[in-house]
């Protein structure tokens, strides 16, 4: 912390910090506002009389409502927790091993694998969804789940791999080797020592697989089209915008009720997330 | 019972050589202690007995049975860490009861044995917080619980007491000692601290680059350092070294160096005969030197300048310049000396060591 004078703590951190929340929270708030606008203030022209983009008088619900009831919103947000949820589930599990593997068993080529798992992170999936949209074709996942389910371990198995790779190498070696000295197998060990211990960057490595999963957009623009297999940043961005008009209202209700899972996601481990992030286990 | 005998034991680390042909036998209830400096092999030859490391060649048999193959769990040893490796997620109860778990004991016998581990601890009030919530001593105290609890054939100890306080340290190594009486098992302690291993060792292994230069009690080492390495460890402050030249005076000899002249007192003479006109390595230890009084032979003192002086209230260190070496004397308390005094000092009688200049062995 700053110290010395009260101006200074103002200067130098209260106001700097009102900007950055400014900042960071308005998107936030145009997303909330808009969402509760009524469409005659939407539209309304800037030069108008009551022209107010910051705030609304008449709150409604009406967008909400459209968005349940005109579109399959409700099925697009089954769709995306059931598909984030599988992939990070089986990320998870992949990862937790493939790191555990990476960062204690001493194999050769340990170092280069664990640069490799990282390197295929790196490739962007603007460029991987053509092949895979073949393999998706060819098994005949076109248009269900499994094609996302599937195909978004691409990415979060290298990335908890990785992570999990991270904070394992953080975690003494020798609570592992006391734990065999005790009487356990290696499996045992990990079972029952080096997972309990690494559980905070398991969440992080969850939480972040989860979001990204629930945010993803290219593979679930192109392996899924009918209405009812779409998540929702698929749904949301091709059922309420129509070539050039845009259901500002319920796209922002979508946009508002999608967040709100991982918001919550979030919150709830916000405490394991930082200690996952930061790698400290204390002895 | 448990007799620990390593046999020729070598690892190799690529082409670095670890440790290098030790052997040791190390008896039923005996403590023994692996003294050196860092790097010298002695964790890894501890690693190797509890089965943490691979032998690259040699064999280790606990009780006559050869384990370089058994995996840790099944050599029935105990190990304590340096970072005392306490599961952060479990209580200190669930901390000691872990390796029972493992081994299935029921219940009643895991309570009873944690409860009499932890009085012998005096960690009975602990036994529900977690490792996070208690102090160095007190994870230390867990530590060798977990260790006691389950009566296993040997104890390990990797350098248990380097994290703890220098009050703290001392006061562990005397509870280390008791336990060790009232439980008899096998143990053998890594330590680079030479203190902890004089006092606590039945014998006391020193290792230098993966090399065991001398087996022997605690006084041994002290008395009869097998070669220069052993004698500058063993002893605090260390001991003083010199090159001199052996010359003959018509029967008795005399070590020369530019600064000292020294009557070899009769003990050594023999010994010595061989050396003459040669170079050797004197050593003297700091409190084997006093203030020269009249009792002193004239042959065994020699002068010198007071650069240093250390007060340490039960002893006085001099940092002295003899000729071109510097030595460190520990005198009487009571010496009032001031830097640049000159001083005489003396020798006492037989308590000199003599080493070769090449191979550095004692003569």
């Amino acid at each position: 912390m700053i110290e010395g004078a009260r101006w200074k703590k103002w200067v130098f951190f209260y106001i700097p910090m009102a900007f950055f929340l400014l900042f960071l929270l308005f998107p936030f708030y145009w997303m909330v506002i808009t969402a509760v606008r009524p469409d005659g203030e939407l539209y309304r022209p800037w030069n108008a009389v009551n022209y107010n983009p910051f705030w609304t008088t008449q709150p409604t619900w009406e967008h909400v409502r459209h968005l349940f009831e005109e579109t399959l919103f409700a099925t697009w947000m089954w769709n995306t927790m059931f598909i984030a949820l599988v992939s990070t589930v089986i990320s998870l599990v992949c990862g937790v091993f493939a790191g555990y593997a990476l960062a204690r068993l001493n194999f050769r080529f340990a170092g280069s694998l664990g640069t490799g798992i990282f390197i295929t992170y790196l490739v962007p999936q603007t460029l991987l969804f053509i092949p895979l949209a073949e393999i998706i074709r060819n098994y005949r996942l076109g248009d269900t789940p499994w094609a996302l389910i599937l195909t978004y371990p691409t990415f979060l198995i290298p990335f908890c791999t990785w992570l999990m790779m991270g904070y394992f190498k953080a975690v003494p070696k020798e609570l592992e080797e006391c734990a065999r000295i005790d009487g356990a197998s290696r499996w045992q060990a990990m079972l029952y020592i080096i997972i309990p211990v690494a559980i905070p960057g398991i969440l992080s490595a969850g939480i972040f697989a989860f979001t990204l999963s629930w945010n993803e957009f290219i593979y679930a623009l192109v392996f899924v089209s009918s209405p009812e297999a779409k998540t929702v940043p698929v749904g949301v961005t091709s059922e309420l915008i129509r070539g050039d008009v845009f259901f500002w209202g319920p796209l922002m209700a979508g946009a508002l009720l999608g967040s709100i899972p991982v918001a919550i996601a979030y919150s709830f481990f916000v405490e394991h997330y930082v200690a996952g992030l930061t790698g400290s286990v204390k002895g | 019972m448990a007799q620990v005998v390593l046999k020729d034991i070598n690892k190799l680390y690529g082409s670095v050589h670890a440790v290098k042909d030790v052997n040791l036998q190390i008896s039923d209830k005996e403590f023994v202690v692996l003294v050196g400096p860092s790097g010298c092999g002695k964790t890894t030859t501890l690693r190797m007995i509890a089965g943490l490391e691979a032998i690259s060649s040699g064999d280790i048999s606990i009780d006559g049975h050869v384990v370089n193959d058994l995996a840790p769990r099944d050599r029935d040893i105990a190990m304590v860490f340096q970072n005392y490796a306490l599961y952060p997620h479990m209580s200190v109860f669930d901390n000691m009861a872990f390796g029972l778990k493992m081994r299935k004991f029921d219940r009643r016998e895991i309570a009873k044995r944690v409860k009499e581990a932890a009085d012998i601890l005096g960690i009975g009030e602990l036994l529900k917080r977690k490792p996070r919530q208690l102090s160095g001593g007190q994870r230390q105290r867990v530590a060798l619980g977990r260790a006691i609890v389950r009566h296993p054939r040997v104890f390990l100890f990797d350098e248990p007491l380097s994290n703890l306080d220098a009050k703290l340290r001392v006061q562990m190594r005397v509870e280390l000692k008791k336990l060790h009486h009232r439980l008899g098992t096998t143990a053998v302690y890594v330590t680079h601290d030479q203190v902890e291993a004089m006092t606590l060792g039945d014998r006391v292994v020193v290792m230098k680059d993966g090399v065991v230069q001398q087996v022997g009690d605690p006084l041994d080492l002290y008395n009869r350092p097998a070669n220069r390495f052993v004698a500058g460890f063993i002893g605090s402050p260390a001991m003083n070294f010199a090159t001199v030249t052996i010359v003959d005076g018509s029967g008795q000899l005399t070590a020369k160096s530019g600064g000292l002249e020294i009557e070899v007192p009769a003990p050594h003479i023999e010994r010595l005969r061989p050396h003459i006109g040669r170079q050797l390595t004197i050593g003297i230890r700091p409190e084997d030197l006093h203030i020269a009084g009249d009792a002193d032979a004239a042959g065994l003192t020699f002068s010198s300048r007071v650069e240093v002086v250390e007060q340490l209230g039960s002893e006085v260190l001099l940092d002295v310049r003899v000729g071109d070496d510097t030595m460190v004397a520990a005198v009487d308390p009571g010496v009032r000396a001031k830097t640049q005094d000159t001083l005489r000092l003396a020798v006492n009688p037989g308590r000199l060591h003599f080493f070769d200049v090449q191979n550095e062995k004692a003569i």
